[in-house]
């Protein structure tokens, strides 16, 4: 067996290890003896159909976000768009995920369009959103990360979040919702390493992009041990922080 | 008179801060001073016969401004400056309190100050330099600093707000710092790298500034020498690196240090140190840069930038229970990157702790990791442990490099003293910590006798 892993925009978007994402994909089909091929597409660049088994897509800086955005308007969107209605798994985060929404909305400057897979909108704001986030996902459990954004993300009624923020801000800070899912795309602000951190999530990856190549099955477990220390670290770290916070909330409310 | 009360003041909370054993009084009395006098630093730096050089960078402040320092001094020069790395205003101004005494008096003819990225507008403005001196720019830690885009804008207004007879002193090897200043041509001294022996043989994973800062199109490189620092043309428009004033031609990595030869014009310097690695030359290639553009005669500078030791948890070598560790400081990840080149290059088989904190001053996102290219360190085959708030998340991302950690240690000085028991007697180590794993280590060893608190180096 051997899937096709494409990083969309992997010299452009990828602003903060965003690799490791690539590296747990890689890395746990490896030790299962499935073969990878890392193939990296940028702007400007063929997006051929039926080529990819599996999309990364991250994050980046303004200028890049737009590059690719308009990149989008070509057929490169319209085969990445039946891609994903086929049912070919993709994670994207933070800009990659704004820009699989309807569009969003700058500051200033004219409205990015989006591509419209997933029903939902994202309007820049005025505050930056970071910090450790837990999320309770119906389907993966719990799920940690670290967001950074000042973008907020709205959910049309035909949106299907990726789960419920338990400590963190999520896709706008107001709904408690985060990220989004449509067929078998995610999108979510959770950056960098998401994958190391929550096997079970890059599982759901790699099985999806079998299942579409006719594997039936389950994926063999793996020793999680290490990456269980880090989920629980990285959880921990945030409970510390919320409640380092309702501290001063508290001290300053007095 | 506020300024003398300020000052009074400022100099009272440092006494009291040293003195109840909280800290060496690094910003607190600065803080306090600046509230009783906004234009505390503008006051005091105007009084300064010889001027303020500014040194900003995301890598190699400390290590520049500490090996320009030392050379004015070697000159005779009352040296203001900041060493112990407190770069905010707050740091700055108590630095200058420090030069004080109680009548207000300042004790400096020049001061050589570090300045933290987004500080730099504030501080220039305030401070007035005479000469900026600009260093690179990294990805560094993004929850704090967000895009590097951003961090070039402000630099761009501390650029617009310098005094015309300012003289900028700049890494010619980075884009975003060759545009940024490429208005200053008269006023401009560049410097760059140009031995074909310290090349990389790709622009690292990390590497920040692919694309041209000019038109967006994407950068070629002939040559990487460290992150996204190299010789680069635009390959759609005019832009490239512009032929450095200052050259180093050659740079030779010996056991004891680095050896530069440096060409400026038709003179030639040989630069010698006690420190290591690519990052270090290029900090030497910027401190003998500006020290020469002050006038410093080169009989002075050289033999001054040659004794100047490693900075705090820069490269320090400590003794400590009969072991020997070199200490580095890791901030982001070209600076990790370079830790790694320095630890394989000097071939030391000796094991390796790394300590990750995710504290404010450490950056609280620990993705970053996961951008350094920890699989250069398999070639060394040393055992390596990790500790610290996050020796979890550091040990996952060694376990995907193909190193499997041999300890994991929650805690700092509980990591140092475990991993410390499994080192032979008489046995060396080395031992990469964050920021704040770094002063906590240091406040421990000098608690043991076996390094010296930071702010008394």
């Amino acid at each position: 067996m051997r899937l096709t892993i494409c990083w969309l925009y992997a010299r452009t978007m990828n602003i903060y290890g965003d690799r490791g994402n690539v590296l747990a994909l890689v890395e746990r089909c490896r030790r299962r003896g499935i073969e990878t091929e890392v193939v990296e597409i940028g702007v400007g660049e063929l997006l051929e159909p039926g080529r990819c088994d599996l999309f990364f897509w991250g994050g980046g800086q303004d200028r890049e976000q737009i590059a690719a955005a308009e990149d989008l308007q070509g057929p490169k969107g319209e085969v990445l768009r039946a891609e994903i209605e086929r049912g070919v798994p993709l994670l994207a985060v933070c800009g990659g995920y704004q820009l699989l929404g309807r569009f969003y909305r700058p500051h200033e400057g004219p409205e990015l369009p989006g591509l419209g897979v997933f029903d939902a909108w994202t309007v820049a704001g005025s505050q930056r959103m970071i910090g450790n986030v837990v999320v309770d996902s119906p389907d993966f459990g719990e799920v940690v990360g670290f967001e950074n954004h000042s973008g907020r993300t709205f959910l049309g009624p035909r949106a299907r979040p990726l789960g419920t923020v338990r400590i963190g801000y999520g896709n706008n800070g107001k709904d408690r919702t985060e990220g989004c899912r449509y067929h078998n795309a995610i999108g979510t602000y959770l950056h960098g390493p998401v994958l190391p951190k929550n096997p079970q999530l890059t599982d759901h990856l790699i099985a999806c992009a079998l299942t579409l190549h006719g594997w039936v099955g389950s994926l063999e477990p793996l020793d999680d041990a290490l990456a269980r220390v880090a989920h629980e670290e990285a959880v921990e770290r945030a409970r510390v922080e919320r409640q380092a916070l309702r501290r001063f909330w508290l001290l300053t409310r007095r | 008179m506020t300024t003398r009360l300020a000052i009074v003041t400022g100099r009272i909370v440092a006494w009291a801060t040293r003195r109840s054993g909280l800290g060496g009084g690094t910003a607190l009395p600065g803080l306090i001073a600046l509230r009783l006098a906004p234009d505390l630093l503008t006051t005091l730096a105007s009084k300064l016969p010889s001027g303020v050089v500014v040194i900003a960078g995301t890598n190699g402040k400390t290590t520049t401004a500490r090996l320009l320092a030392e050379s004015l001094r070697a000159s005779g020069l009352h040296v203001v400056h900041n060493r112990s790395g407190s770069n905010l205003p707050r740091g700055i101004a108590a630095t200058f309190l420090e030069a004080t005494d109680w009548l207000g008096r300042l004790d400096g003819d020049i001061a050589v100050l570090e300045v933290d990225e987004f500080a730099l507008p504030a501080v220039v403005r305030a401070v007035k330099p005479r000469m900026l001196v600009l260093l690179n720019l990294f990805r560094d830690q993004l929850d704090r600093y967000g895009e590097l885009e951003t961090i070039a804008r402000t630099w761009r207004k501390a650029l617009d707000k310098l005094s015309p007879d300012a003289t900028v002193v700049v890494n010619a090897d980075d884009p975003i710092l060759a545009e940024l200043t490429a208005g200053f041509q008269e006023r401009r001294c560049t410097f760059g790298l140009e031995d074909p022996a310290v090349v990389l043989p790709t622009l690292p994973h990390a590497a920040d500034w692919r694309l041209c800062p000019r038109c967006g199109a994407s950068l070629e490189y002939e040559r990487v020498y460290l992150g996204h620092l190299g010789r680069y043309r635009c390959r759609a428009c005019a832009f490239g690196r512009p032929a450095p004033t200052v050259v180093a031609r050659t740079v030779r990595q010996e056991s004891t240090g680095l050896g530069l030869d440096v060409d400026w014009g038709n003179r030639t310097f040989a630069v010698r140190s006690r420190l290591s690695g690519v990052y270090n030359a290029y900090n030497l290639l910027a401190a003998t840069s500006a020290g020469v553009a002050l006038g410093l005669a080169p009989e002075t500078l050289l033999p001054a930038l040659a004794e100047v030791p490693a900075a705090f948890g820069r490269q320090e070598r400590v003794r400590v229970a009969g072991r020997e560790l070199t200490l580095l400081l890791i901030k982001n990840p070209t600076g990790f990157n370079e830790a790694i080149r320095l630890l394989v290059s000097t071939k030391r088989h000796c094991p390796v702790l790394i300590v990750i904190n995710d504290l404010d001053a450490d950056g609280r996102d620990v993705s970053w990791l996961w951008d350094v290219d920890l699989e250069a360190l398999r070639v060394l085959s040393v055992p390596v442990s990790t500790g610290g708030i996050r020796s979890g998340e550091i040990a996952l991302r060694l376990a995907y490099a193909g190193i499997e950690p041999c300890g994991r240690y929650p805690g700092v000085v509980e990591a140092l003293d475990r991993w410390l028991a499994t080192l032979p007697p008489e046995g060396c180590g080395w031992v990469l910590a964050t920021y704040t794993a770094m002063l906590e280590l240091r406040r421990e060893l000098a608690r043991r006798g076996a390094a010296v608190e930071f702010w008394a180096q």
